[in-house]
């Protein structure tokens, strides 16, 4: 059973970096423009776009 | 890359970022083209397109004025607008914090879940008590956490002593966590943290339905509102033009009105003459001619020529103000509406909490220990929370408004969606309602040749004739013809050169009563005359409001004889030369006697019954006043999302009763197990999640309700 020692430790700390990870993406503006960002794929872009 | 020069590090200025909403952009190549387009403009330091929004955020030197940045855009082909900075940010804020508690409960239920699997299947003695003070230690800070948009509104709710659907939640979460500490502590066999939390979850994931719903909408309308003028061009002593924002213009001053633009104050016309258009204003569709002294109102629009206007009266005084004040008034009675959710917690709440304190009662009577009677009487309250109930109506209003929007419809809000559902009449406003309030050209008259030069005359234009005798050729499937040195002169006309021959669109001599052209080619001239059109589809959806049962009636701002002709048309009653307040009386007496009118309209002057209507619909055309009133906006020239709108939010109030008759009978099948005291955390963890699993499966059923075709 100690082995539990490890795994609980282990199986919450990625689940919390999961959710640090979606705070992050959250406060970042990942999901502000969904439909943009399924868009901006499809434009040709030679090196040379806005985003720099 | 290419900055420019003026943004160099050694002579940098403060940066300002102005944001414009671009409802034209449709595709990844319009992206490209505006921020490419604006960042190769001097000054400009960077543009990023929200496509979901329909904006574009610029940061550019304070140099650079918004109207050169609309200016820039116009010539890259999208009508844009400066809008205030971000009006959205308050729903915005709203959703965030609902996504975040739903993350961590979510984080949470899968942990525990973990746990708890672990002592179902038998784990014990040290090992599940371990287990349990681990839970606890999950548990607690993310019930805090993920529990207070609950907690915050129930208390609002009591603080008022009232009860929602938020009361039955917080007490039951609030019981069940602290009974299940109680057993940690003491090393009993049960703890309730995995239902708790999972209850928490699948109810925050509701209402995160229900903020999606809202914020997706309000972008839809955000991105169409302000297209109106909000601001003057006053001339100044040295005859240059000031542009100033409506609420810093004075009595006295002189504004200069352009060709299509919006009256920003009441005030006096200093031109000779002028045609001005009061569809907004009064649902008038004639154009009315005015001369020098006549008194233009706020919230018209210039037709003809630029204008100049000597302002009489700003802001609060002005006409348009009035009609603020009684939609204000008229807003306040729809506040008073129930949502479906609360008005079942009105009944469910007190029948659950009887029910958990007889379950204490008797068990105490039967001889148990107070113990295992506050047990059993939480299991009856965690059983009975109404997780599935508190998704019933989201999911569905949520999927209903997705197939909404893809067919061109926008609902503000689940409420409205309900209210839509109980409509027993329908009333339309005329022009821009049942018409489509712009004027269209009749181009029966002229053909071939003649409507091709016509067609590259106009498109020379931003005349708000051109545009629409542009528009009506294009439809009728010509094409330009080359025309060359085209010339434009203010309120004259538009004149050219095509094949050796003079050829031009003018003013016509004699003044009708209806706006008219005169195509000349040569010696030869045709009058083409403007109308305002009925909507292709008015009578077809006319009919199938009809066969749903619906009451239709016509009230208009508009001359009787105009309400007549429409009225005969499409074979329903219909009044004509109604005032603003009119309106809102006939409104008000349809409510009092029973019935439940729905709205339809688009000027100013209807602002007011659309808010005191029990539901409203307005077209994305109509003034910003009324979309805001209104409870749904749809786009496009069609009439037909108007009977869609209210055959879906039927449809989707049959999917929220099915939804509650379940949900019911789950409670009704699980409490007798839970009075009976035989409830375990396995048995309530699993009955939750199949309940809400059934319920969401069942709202997946509205995606298809849109698609049926309207007959």
């Amino acid at each position: 059973m100690s082995v539990l020692a490890y795994l609980i430790p282990v199986a919450l700390g990625m689940g919390g970096a999961g959710l640090a990870l979606f705070f992050w993406a959250m406060r970042d503006g990942q999901f502000d423009d969904m439909e943009g960002a399924a868009n901006r794929i499809l434009i040709d872009d030679d090196g040379d776009g806005p985003g720099k | 890359m290419n900055a420019p020069a003026i943004l160099d590090p050694a002579n940098s200025v403060a940066l300002v970022d102005t944001r414009l909403t671009v409802p034209g952009m449709r595709c990844a190549g319009c992206i490209a083209k505006i921020e490419r387009g604006l960042g190769g403009v001097d000054g400009v330091a960077s543009a990023r397109v929200n496509f979901s929004a329909r904006r574009v955020a610029v940061s550019h030197d304070p140099a650079l004025t918004e109207e050169a940045l609309v200016e820039e855009l116009r010539q890259l082909g999208f009508e844009a607008q400066a809008v205030a900075a971000n009006p959205l940010a308050q729903d915005d804020r709203e959703s965030r914090t609902l996504l975040r508690a739903l993350a961590v409960a979510g984080f949470g239920m899968m942990n525990i879940m973990l746990l708890s699997v672990s002592v179902w299947s038998g784990a014990g003695g040290v090992t599940r008590d371990l287990f349990h003070w681990l839970s606890a230690i999950i548990a607690v800070p993310v019930i805090l956490y993920s529990g207070r948009p609950f907690f915050a509104s129930a208390a609002m709710a009591l603080r008022y002593r009232r009860t929602n659907m938020d009361v039955p939640i917080s007490i039951g979460v609030l019981l069940a966590a602290a009974l299940s500490l109680y057993e940690t502590v003491t090393g009993g066999e049960h703890a309730y943290f995995d239902s708790a939390v999972m209850l928490l979850f699948f109810l925050l994931a509701g209402r995160a339905l229900d903020a999606a719903m809202r914020n997706r909408t309000r972008a839809g309308i955000g991105a169409l509102l302000g297209r109106m003028g909000r601001s003057a061009g006053v001339v100044q002593a040295d005859g240059s033009i000031l542009r100033l924002k409506a609420e810093d213009l004075r009595p006295g001053m002189v504004m200069l009105v352009a060709a299509g633009e919006v009256l920003a104050a009441d005030g006096v016309l200093e031109s000779p003459r002028g045609t001005i258009d009061n569809a907004m204003l009064t649902g008038e569709s004639t154009p009315e001619h005015v001369v020098t002294g006549d008194l233009v109102h706020a919230g018209t629009v210039n037709l003809m020529e630029p204008i100049e206007v000597r302002i009489t009266q700003t802001g609060s005084d002005t006409a348009l103000a009035e009609i603020a004040r009684l939609m204000d008034e008229a807003g306040q009675s729809r506040s008073r509406y129930v949502r479906i959710a609360d008005r079942a917690s009105r009944l469910y709440a007190p029948a659950v909490h009887s029910l958990a304190a007889l379950a204490f009662a008797g068990w105490m009577i039967a001889g148990a220990g107070w113990h295992q009677s506050l047990v059993i009487a939480i299991a009856v309250l965690i059983i009975t929370c109404p997780c599935a109930m508190g998704l019933a109506v989201p999911a569905a209003q949520v999927v209903a408004s997705g197939a909404l929007i893809r067919r061109g419809l926008l609902v503000k809000d689940g409420s409205a969606l309900e209210r839509l559902a109980e409509v027993d009449t329908v009333i339309f406003d005329k022009t821009g309602t049942l018409t489509l309030g712009d004027l269209r050209a009749d181009v029966g008259g002229i053909g071939g040749r003649d409507a091709e030069i016509a067609l590259a005359l106009a498109q020379a234009s931003r005349h708000p004739l051109s545009v629409g005798l542009a528009r009506s050729l294009t439809a009728a499937g010509f094409k330009p013809a080359a025309v060359t040195e085209i010339r434009e002169t203010g309120g004259i006309g538009v004149t050219g050169q095509c094949d050796g021959v003079d050829v031009a669109l003018e003013r016509p001599e004699a003044s009708a009563d209806r706006p008219q052209v005169s195509l000349r080619i040569g010696d030869r001239s045709s009058l083409i005359t403007f109308a305002d059109q009925l909507r292709s589809d008015a009578k077809q959806a006319v009919a199938a409001l009809a066969a749903m049962g619906l009451d239709a009636g016509i009230l208009s701002g508009d001359g009787e004889t105009a309400v007549a002709q429409v009225s005969r048309t499409l074979g329903i009653p219909g009044s004509g030369g109604v005032s603003p307040a009119g309106k809102l009386a006939a409104l008000d007496n349809l409510r009092r006697s029973g019935g439940f009118p729905l709205m339809v309209g688009d000027g100013l002057n209807d602002g007011p019954a659309l808010a005191a209507a029990h539901a409203s619909i307005a077209p994305a055309s109509a003034s910003d006043a009324s979309q805001q009133a209104a409870d749904a906006v749809f786009i496009g020239e069609k009439l037909m999302p108007v009977v869609l709108a209210v055959r879906v939010a039927r449809r989707t109030m049959q999917i929220v009763r099915q939804n509650f008759v379940f949900a019911i009978g789950y409670n009704v099948l699980a409490v007798p197990l839970a009075l009976a005291g035989i409830v375990t955390p396995l048995i309530a963890a699993v009955a939750m999640s199949l309940s809400s699993l059934v319920v969401v499966g069942n709202s997946l059923r509205l995606a298809r309700a849109a698609r049926d075709p309207v007959s």
